[in-house]
């Protein structure tokens, strides 16, 4: 690895530095023209501004090229396999970006009266009906921000079905390999967390399930397909036995996309189940959002389904916004993230259910090719098939002195964005390596070739690279306990701005 | 299928390496009962053009405000969006990047959320703020939580004035907690005893503002009286474009302020996704929800950028978690970043004075006319008018001359016969004197 | 260093008069890595054996510290707010968390002395 000579401005070719906007600042400049200022009154006296707010001024052009350098500091989808486990990196049609800013969609104020938007209401409801139909539930909440308030939407539901029948129990089962959000938000539903542990083949533990069954237990959590990427082989009769007890059962959603077209949740005797828009439905991940959320329900918990929602009345649509009854509240400001819908919507339109079924069974494919292909280096955490993404332990690194981390760096340095790496927690070392359905299949082998490469480096002891692993990003391995010890969390000018104003 | 590269060759080679005779044997896990039930009621795949008819059909069956005056806000603000705005939020390293888990080759992302925080906690006169929450509603839940947290604290009191959706939202994340909400009556004007309800037993005091009828106030004797019971003052911000020409709650003695970003750079979308803000004093920042961006060095000593704070999130907390949230408004908080970026601090004040004046226009000509009152005294960009008569139909009837009149108080507050006869209405820089013009002889028109 | 007691969740409490000090093990800094916060009781407060007292982060955990015993918190280690890295550096010196007035020294009697500890630790793992 020849160091490269150092150039006078520290740039290398196309890779540069970007300072801080507010470290460009040319007072007075600005990057818009406004209108001029209508002659009228001033109506706000001695509540105006007094002091700078501090923002920097640049022109247009800076603002393009600082946000355009910025943004070749990132990987992307649209750049290279993203096999980020749990998180689904499929393609984002920019199809679905169009029709999401038409005018008319994208442009519609949440507050006007309904007889100006019917196209809006009755896509909700176009929607709507995809979801029911794709999931085999009798109804669908669709205002919920993110997956993990959908989570908090029907666990809500949950304790308000208990509640109504004047027992609010105490407990909710959570498999240990569930994702951190479940527990946060059985907490946040004022419920007790009680783990369940898993098989040594990755499932929950059907005899300690049992076990802890009880006329406390308000409902269980459970992602399917799991967290490990298997399927609960048990799930029909996980059902049973919550349903028995008086309970519901909750499935997190999140690899619906492993099974879309496949299998229908209402089969398996689900009662609710959140549907991450931007995983199964490919709404783009926006470096972190915003996401989607919306919940079904079964028949048993429709009537705590939270408003807005969209009916359809002698043939015109409207939007229940106020109704008596046991509904949980509302979850968010307007009526949900339209503008995801939008491209939610688009995406089963191109599809079809044709379509939306070989979504999930490439991803499977996919997934088991990259297993196939590994697993005499790396070893797969359980046996057997698995779904959409394939879970490794740092067992094929063992005795090397490269932990999963650092192989993850040195993946960077090979041009791809790591798997998910230590989760879900029972896996020492987990890597979880999710393709999806968009990668072709020499994409998988390209990625096959250098996970086997540096499993094969790391065997024969070059250590002292991977510790050092990323070398070739605009930043190396950056000082976490740092950041966290003495947060620095905004950017302050060296003369505070109070000073300066004296 | 376009979306979808392996060939059936592909699928038939790629079987045959994992050792399996058909996908269905991959699927061995699914109960064979469950597996590939028909789903009959969905089409099947359609080509670009196809859907592309399709979704025209839905636009085609609305009155956007782009091709029609537009006065309605509570909440929601019609602002014009820079084009540079959408075109850098559509780069491909931005929209298809995902939560910055790998900071080496995230840079991009942590560096517009450490600027975004730094515009948040100046616009709002805070120490700290966020990397952004699902919307200003969700955000203000949030505080509340925050404060009882922060406090242990049972009850916290609520302005009526506060936008409706903010409340109910509140409601329900508080729904299944120990803690109360005492929720004052939306009347038009005055501070309604708020100081004198605060005691020992207070978490925090929430007031939106300015409030959901355009009311802008100086809350600093409120935030006196709450700090001397030793509760929190929440600040909640509908409009954020108001930051740019009032004094920000940070002044007035806020201890944590949440605001709804839409109104800068992000499109109305029917109500989402907007932006929600986060912003708070320095010593509370453990105790806050959501995701943050920090500084700190790389292994070469160079700054750079990372997620920091970890240890308060669902993944490390998991049920001890400051918060359920898991992501943050991630696009939708940097089409914020780069059009306050644009603006600076010449552009947003002005901005903020366009605003104030057009609608200080709209409120001269609108009280002109005969029964028309104005209820708000000092006010932003919006204010509350009593119009002698239901507000309601007035706005179906202004509708359908292709004007979208604002929003009838009645719409946020159901069942409340007081605010029957009132219209709130909001003008931004995208209104001009002649779609005025429009709306007071309309206003005349459906009046007669 | 001979009335100092441990727990099994790695806690050590020290009685010097009518106070008692209360710090992690050198071996919990260990397992929790660089800690970046550590969340004191205020003085004053009233805690109670086996309830939560603290809670300590590390970049990558967070963990609860339970009180070996109850009483009254008189003191906190004001130093760790500036400098976490106090616990990795020095956990059972200067690295403490609280001090308290216990409110029953015999609760204290069924704890692990430094002996027994160190026997402890050597069956975990």
């Amino acid at each position: 690895m020849s160091r490269e000579r150092e150039t006078i401005s520290g740039a290398r070719g196309l890779d540069r530095d970007e300072a801080l906007s507010f470290e460009q600042d040319s007072p007075g400049r600005s990057g818009v023209d406004l209108p001029p200022v209508p002659d009228a009154p001033d109506r706000l006296g001695d509540l105006r501004r007094k002091d700078a707010i501090g923002l920097p001024g640049l022109a247009e052009p800076q603002v393009v090229r600082h946000f355009v350098r910025l943004s070749r500091m990132n990987y992307a989808i649209d750049y290279g396999l993203y096999p980020l486990g749990s998180c689904t990196m499929k393609h984002n049609p920019r199809l679905n970006e169009r029709l999401a800013r038409l005018p008319g969609i994208g442009d519609v104020h949440p507050m006007q009266p309904q007889s100006t938007t019917q196209g809006v209401l009755r896509l909700m409801s176009e929607l709507a009906h995809w979801l029911t139909e794709l999931t085999g539930m009798a109804t669908v909440a669709m205002t919920p921000g993110a997956g993990a308030q959908g989570e908090m939407c029907g666990m809500m539901a949950i304790r308000a079905a208990h509640e109504a029948r004047g027992e609010p129990r105490k407990r909710v089962l959570v498999p240990e390999s569930a994702h951190g959000t479940n527990p946060a938000t059985a907490a946040i539903c004022g419920y007790e967390v009680d783990s369940i542990p898993s098989t040594a083949d990755g499932r929950v533990d059907m005899a300690a399930f049992e076990a802890k069954l009880g006329p406390d237990v308000a409902g269980l959590m459970l992602t399917n397909p799991n967290t490990c990427g298997l399927f609960e082989r048990d799930i029909i009769r996980i059902a049973e036995l919550i349903h028995g007890i008086g309970g519901y059962f909750y499935c997190d959603g999140a690899n619906f996309n492993a099974i879309v077209g496949k299998v229908r949740p209402g089969d398996l005797g689900i009662d609710a189940m959140h549907i991450n828009l931007h995983k199964t439905f490919s709404t783009p991940h926006g470096g972190g959002g915003p996401g989607s959320g919306p919940v079904v329900f079964s028949e048993a918990l429709a009537p705590y389904a939270p408003l807005p929602k969209v009916i359809e009345r002698n043939g015109a649509f409207e939007l229940v916004e106020q109704e008596d009854g046991p509904r949980v509240g509302r979850m968010k400001g307007f009526h949900g993230q339209f503008g995801m819908f939008v491209r939610a919507l688009a995406y089963m339109q191109s599809h079809g259910r044709d379509g939306l079924k070989q979504v999930a069974e490439d991803a499977v494919l996919n997934a088991n090719y990259v297993m196939a292909k590994l697993q005499d280096l790396l070893p797969p955490a359980f046996p057997g098939p698995c779904m959409h993404e394939v879970l490794v332990s740092d067992k094929g690194l063992d005795g090397t002195g490269i932990e999963t981390m650092d192989l993850a760096k040195a993946l960077i340095d090979e041009g791809y964005h790591p798997m998910t790496v230590y989760f879900p927690l029972i896996v020492h070392g987990a890597m979880l390596i999710e393709p999806t359905e968009t990668e072709t299949r020499q994409t998988l082998d390209d990625f096959i070739a250098v996970m086997r490469g540096l499993v094969e480096q790391a065997k024969a002891g070059e250590a002292e690279y991977f510790k050092e692993a990323p070398t070739m990003t605009p930043r190396r391995r950056l000082d976490e306990t740092l950041a966290a010890r003495k947060p620095v969390l905004r950017w302050v000018p060296d003369v505070p701005l109070a000073d300066a104003a004296e | 299928m376009r979306y979808l590269p392996q060939t059936p060759d592909d699928r038939a080679a790629m079987l045959s390496a994992i050792g399996v005779a058909s996908i269905d044997d991959l699927f061995s896990d699914v109960p064979s009962a469950v597996l590939n039930a028909p789903i009959d009621s969905l089409p099947d795949h359609q080509g670009e053009m196809a859907v592309e008819r399709y979704f025209q059909g839905f636009a085609r069956q609305n009155l956007s405000p782009a091709s029609a005056p537009c006065f309605i806000g509570a909440g929601a603000y019609h602002h014009h969006i820079p084009a540079t705005v959408d075109h850098l939020i559509q780069r491909s390293e931005f929209l298809t990047s995902y939560t910055p888990y790998q900071p080496e080759i995230s840079q991009g992302t942590l560096q517009y959320l450490f600027e975004f925080q730094t515009q948040v906690a100046m616009l709002t006169g805070m120490d700290v703020a966020n990397a952004s929450m699902y919307d200003g509603a969700t955000a203000t839940s949030e505080a509340v939580l925050m404060a009882h947290r922060i406090t242990k604290r049972k009850k916290s009191i609520i302005s009526g004035r506060l936008h409706p959706h903010y409340r109910e939202t509140t409601e329900t994340l508080l729904r299944f907690t120990p803690y109360d909400l005492e929720v004052r009556d939306p009347v038009i004007g005055g501070q309604g005893g708020l100081e004198e309800a605060i005691d020992k037993d207070t978490a925090c005091v929430v007031v939106q503002n300015p409030d959901v009828f355009g009311e802008f106030k100086d809350l600093t004797a409120l935030a006196e009286a709450c700090h001397a019971q030793g509760a929190l003052l929440i600040v909640a911000v509908t409009e954020v474009v108001s930051l740019g020409l009032v004094t920000p709650p940070g002044a007035m003695g806020a201890d944590i302020v949440t605001a709804e970003g839409q109104s800068l750079g992000v499109p109305l979308s029917f109500g989402g996704p907007h932006v929600g803000l986060f912003a708070c004093r320095q010593k509370y920042v453990r105790q806050m929800p959501g995701r943050l961006a920090g500084e700190t060095l790389d292994a070469d000593g160079k700054r750079g950028y990372v997620l920091t704070l970890n240890a308060r999130e669902q993944h490390i907390r998991r049920e001890k978690a400051t918060s359920n949230i898991c992501t943050n408004a991630g696009l939708c908080a940097l089409a914020f970043c780069i059009h306050v970026t644009l603006l600076g601090e010449a552009g947003i004040t002005g901005l903020a004075e366009v605003n104030h004046r057009t609608a200080s226009l709209l409120a001269d000509r609108l009280t002109a006319l005969p029964d028309v009152k104005l209820l708000t005294r000092r006010f932003f960009n919006e204010f509350a008018l009593d119009i002698g008569r239901p507000a309601e139909p007035v706005v179906e009837a202004l509708a359908a001359l292709g004007i979208l009149g604002g929003v009838p108080a009645s719409r946020l507050f159901p069942g409340e016969p007081s605010l029957e006869n009132v219209l709130l209405v909001a003008a931004t820089e995208t209104v001009t004197v002649a779609d005025i013009d429009r709306l007071v002889t309309a206003m005349q028109e459906v009046s007669a | 260093m001979s009335d100092r007691k441990y727990t099994k969740e790695h806690e050590w409490i020290e009685v010097s008069g009518s106070e008692a000090t209360i710090g992690i093990s050198d071996y919990a800094q260990d397992q929790l890595g660089d800690v970046v916060y550590v969340d004191l009781p205020d003085v004053g407060r009233e805690v109670e054996k086996g309830a939560e007292a603290a809670v300590i982060e590390s970049v990558k955990a967070a963990s609860e510290v339970y009180a070996p015993a109850s009483g009254e918190v008189t003191a906190r280690n004001d130093a760790l707010d500036d400098n976490p890295a106090l616990v990795n550096e020095s956990a059972e010196g200067d690295g403490w968390f609280y001090r308290m007035k216990l409110s029953d020294p015999s609760q204290l009697d069924d704890l692990m002395d430094a002996d027994a500890y160190a026997k402890f630790l050597e069956t975990l793992d």
